[in-house]
């Protein structure tokens, strides 16, 4: 029963968003009070699905590549060959973190000029400090005894990352993806700024127009999409976790 | 067999390991004794190359061990730890398939031999397989361990002070089951401990190491009687001798012709127990039994105290 | 000792090669907005420098290669960055026409890799020193002493970033001042709220969930879009309540902005302080109970002790983190450095940009190092060296 109510109000938040990006004007009458009498309180310079849609494929194209890297990169200074690099990698990951996202991405326009470009870099180099610290973590705090035995029963280095240290750090690594993605799908509404095709556009639009429906959908809906990956994320950690006895 | 030869080991200007030789003949149980930073559970890593040795060579039935890449040689050779080490994301039925799915074993040869070994060291196979391993009690994960160690048939197992983190009453268990899996397999063992109890328990043949060397190789008997040096004889413990003397033979050897009354004693159990089971009943002598319910004779304190006694 | 390769070394060297020996180190444009034309370090630096900072790159490189000692690593890369820093400022002068005051000349790739791989060397060989909280703060303003002695010495006039900055010296610093005040007024104010709240949270358990879970969602709403949703009730308030325009709540402008930074640093200090206080050992708040305090005097005299530092931690996560968010204030008509950033965006002005964010990241470093080193003092004073 305790698990029943949220996965209800999840399920309800899942339909009432699909049924807004699908059919917004239904949701019109809603939102009519907060906006002056003549102007729009559906977003009208584009179909709000598509924006969702380059937003969420933004932020995933976004995610994957920093995901590789970073988990690559964790890989390769946890291994005795990249010993030499871990002390500068963890100073590093605690300084990028101090770099503001606006920053980021004001900084990537003049190197790859405005669109998708700039916030694609924003969210990927953003996206690997979460990932590459947690898989840093996870690969280092896993409990001697295991990788002890894993070399014991003659594992080859190989197969002793595919097969013992990566499926033991997933949890922690999924845990610093899940942050990576929640900050990214905020952070690719300032890209819209920098001319990227997000729901950025909509609040934008409402702040240029003093629109506060614009601003309230296009919030709302990047919340919603936030809240529930950020669950789905926390979900499938918590079931391997305690698949792995680390409850 | 494994044969040690002049084996050494440094970590910079720190020798763990000093010019260490010895053999270890099959089918036997070799116990490392020692205390803490003496060099013993680097030796034993040697052999399995855990950790490679700085000089010297280690020969197993012949072959030089470097003849084969490590990880390749530590498929052929069990390996059990203290904490067992089992894989948390891996079921147990998975735990004990490790080394025979590295090794290419197709799937009805390994299912049939996890489901021996779980049988053999007394758990059901249907029961435990599909679990993870924090779903079992300490002990049921060190039989496991210990399971997944022999899983591949090795003629050799090493141990890394297996019985550490287990409680007395399941350690006592643990060390008889495992006297009967090394007797079952005619498995060599190689095992490294600091509790002097388990290694004249267990040990054919106990070697003691100091400051990166062995000071002393010998039979059980033969080291309470002629300890080599002062550090053995303080390992050992000088009030503990006779016990431990009567600790490594069973009650069977010294059973007398002749009768008893009382409650009888099984063959088993060492003379140790024995003797402790006739001052807890008052008697000078008790029938002993064997593993089928007849006879063989008693045991009497006098007999007992005879072979307490400094042998000779 | 024989010669050892580095392997960080390489990697640093081969950046330097590529940055000091490939790449342009200046950008020259004759003015604000057409695009640059690169300046190798042989000609964007007047005769003898120019050699000598190649000379200097090429011996740096050898000595990087090789094992040395860590002092001595942290040595070259801050000569080497001070040095870098000096002579991007001379290029401008030597590259700007006498009496021109259109053309600009900013850093190119050269120098950012450059600098980049000396700042490597240099966080490399402080991360493997562990200095002590105080030494790195006294680094810190060590650095910020020879920043400030650079930009007052005029040796950077040159550059197009400090032309930028000339011509709005005066709004620089009023945009400065209210990104400072918009940052740290909305952390005061989120302490002032969220330690309270978080030691009821504590208290009361019921609450906990509840509480922790609205703050949450709060953190989801991407900032421009609360800054946005923030017009409207502050709108109102300023129209209907007395007084309230009296105190600057007006809809747009700084109070939005004031307002959503104080929501988003709600969660990091009520969930430290919750996760602090839940973290004092059962051992210490029985002996406090045991020898007769009171729940009041229990709170200040042992639990908020106790559970400082991770309340200090959460306070370094809201700081670094309002710094930044702090500059979206500007698309509200909030003011802050974000002012700069938007305008060059808008402008297509690089150089705009960077007077903007240049100064945020120092900023949120400054402020990540200050409270870093605090956190650890705090920790190492109850024996629990971090």
């Amino acid at each position: 029963m305790k698990r029943f109510l949220p996965n209800l109000l999840r399920l309800a938040a899942l339909i009432l968003l699909i049924a807004f990006l699908v059919h917004p004007e239904l949701f019109e009458p809603l939102l009519k009070p907060l906006v002056q009498a003549n102007a729009p309180a559906i977003y009208n310079q584009g179909s709000l699905l598509s924006l969702t849609l380059s937003h969420l494929v933004t932020v995933f194209t976004a995610t994957f590549a920093a995901t590789l890297v970073a988990v690559g990169l964790a890989v390769l200074v946890t291994r005795p060959v990249g010993a030499e690099f871990l002390p500068l990698s963890r100073s590093l990951v605690n300084i990028g973190q101090t770099f503001p996202p606006v920053a980021v991405l004001a900084l990537a326009v003049p190197i790859v000029g405005f669109g998708e470009k700039p916030t694609l870099i924003a969210l990927f180099l953003y996206g690997l400090l979460p990932v590459f610290e947690n898989a840093m973590t996870g690969l280092s705090t896993l409990p001697k005894a295991i990788v002890e035995a894993a070399r014991g029963t003659g594992m080859t280095a190989w197969q002793q990352l595919t097969r013992v240290e990566l499926p033991l750090a997933l949890p922690v690594i999924l845990a610093g993806i899940r942050l990576s993605v929640t900050i990214s799908l905020a952070t690719a509404t300032i890209g819209s700024t920098v001319a990227a095709k997000t729901l950025g556009e909509v609040i934008i639009a409402g702040l240029q127009s003093n629109n506060l429906a614009f601003v309230l959908q296009g919030g709302v809906v990047v919340a919603v999409l936030a809240v529930l990956i950020y669950d789905a994320f926390s979900a499938v950690e918590r079931a391997l976790a305690r698949r792995a006895g680390r409850v | 067999m494994i044969e040690i030869e002049n084996i050494t080991k440094r970590y910079g200007d720190n020798t763990v390991v000093d010019t260490v030789s010895m053999t270890v003949e099959p089918r036997t149980i070799t116990v490392i004794v020692g205390t803490s930073g003496s060099g013993k559970t680097t030796l034993m890593r040697m052999i399995n190359r855990l950790v490679e040795p700085s000089e010297g060579m280690i020969r197993i039935d012949g072959a030089d061990n470097r003849s084969i890449p490590g990880y390749e040689l530590r498929r052929h050779i069990g390996y059990a730890i203290q904490g067992h080490g089992l894989f948390p994301h891996r079921t147990v039925a998975e735990n004990i398939a490790t080394v025979p799915t590295l090794l290419g074993w197709d799937k009805k040869r390994i299912a049939a031999k996890v489901e021996e070994l779980l049988t053999l060291f007394q758990l059901d196979p249907a029961a435990f397989g599909p679990r993870y391993p924090h779903e079992l009690s300490g002990g049921q994960q060190q039989r496991v361990g210990v399971a997944r160690a022999l899983a591949a048939e090795p003629n050799i197992l090493l141990m890394d002070e297996p019985f550490g983190a287990l409680d007395p009453v399941i350690r006592a268990k643990a060390q008889d089951d495992l006297l009967a899996i090394q007797k079952h397999f005619g498995t060599t063992i190689v095992l490294v401990t600091h509790d002097m109890e388990e290694a004249f328990h267990l040990a054919d043949k106990i070697a003691v190491m100091d400051k990166g060397r062995i000071v002393q190789c010998a039979a059980p008997e033969e080291m309470l009687v002629n300890p080599a040096t002062d550090f053995v004889e303080t390992l050992i413990g000088a009030e503990e001798r006779p016990f431990r003397l009567l600790s490594i033979g069973t009650a069977a050897d010294a059973a007398e012709a002749g009768e008893a009354q009382g409650e009888p004693i099984a063959a088993s159990v060492s003379q140790r127990e024995a003797l402790s089971s006739l001052l807890w009943s008052g008697r000078e002598a008790l029938p002993v039994v064997g593993a089928d319910g007849a006879s063989l004779g008693r045991v009497t304190l006098a007999g007992l105290a005879r072979r307490a006694a400094r042998p000779q | 000792m024989g010669f050892r390769i580095d392997k960080l070394g390489v990697v640093i060297a081969a950046l330097l090669a590529y940055g000091g020996f490939l790449a342009p180190f200046a950008n020259f444009r004759a003015n604000r907005i057409v695009p640059g034309e690169a300046r190798w370090i042989i000609e964007a630096l007047p005769a003898g420098y120019g050699a000598a900072l190649l000379a200097f790159i090429a011996v740096a490189i050898a000595l990087i290669l090789l094992k040395t000692p860590t002092l001595f690593r942290l040595v070259l890369g801050l000569v080497a960055l001070l040095a870098l820093a000096v002579l991007i400022g001379v290029s401008a002068g030597h590259l700007t026409p006498p009496e021109n005051t259109y053309a600009r000349v900013s850093p190119a790739s050269g120098f950012w890799l450059s600098s980049f791989a000396f700042a490597l060397l240099t966080a490399d060989a402080l991360a493997r020193l562990r200095l002590s909280p105080l030494a790195r703060i006294g680094l810190l303003l060590a650095v910020a002493a020879t920043v400030a002695g650079l930009l007052v010495s005029g040796i950077w006039d040159g550059l197009s970033i400090l032309k930028e900055y000339g011509s709005r010296a005066e709004t620089f610093w009023l945009e400065a001042g209210r990104h400072v005040v918009l940052a740290l007024g909305s952390l005061a104010a989120a302490c002032l709220v969220g330690l309270p709240l978080g030691i009821l949270c504590h208290r009361v358990p019921s609450l906990r969930a509840g509480v922790l879970n609205g703050l949450n969602i709060i953190q989801t709403i991407p900032s421009i879009a609360l800054f946005g949703l923030l017009i409207a009730p502050l709108g109102w308030i300023a129209l209907n309540v007395p007084g309230a325009s009296a105190l600057g709540i007006r809809g747009i402008g700084a109070a939005p902005a004031f307002v959503a930074l104080f929501l988003y640093s709600l969660l990091p200090v009520v969930a430290n302080t919750v996760v602090g206080l839940a973290g004092v050992p059962r051992d210490a708040n029985d002996a406090a109970r045991g020898i007769g305090m009171t729940g009041r005097q229990r709170l200040f005299g042992v639990e908020l002790p106790l559970a400082f530092p991770v309340i200090l931690t959460g306070i370094r996560i809201v700081l670094v983190q309002n710094i930044g968010l702090a500059t979206i204030a500007a698309l509200i008509g909030g003011g802050g450095f974000g002012v700069f950033v938007f305008q060059g965006i808008g402008q297509t002005a690089m150089d705009l940009v960077l007077l903007g964010a240049v100064p945020t990241v120092a900023l949120a470093f400054a402020a990540a190092v200050v409270l870093d080193a605090a956190t650890e003092l705090s920790n190492s004073k109850r024996g629990r060296a971090a």
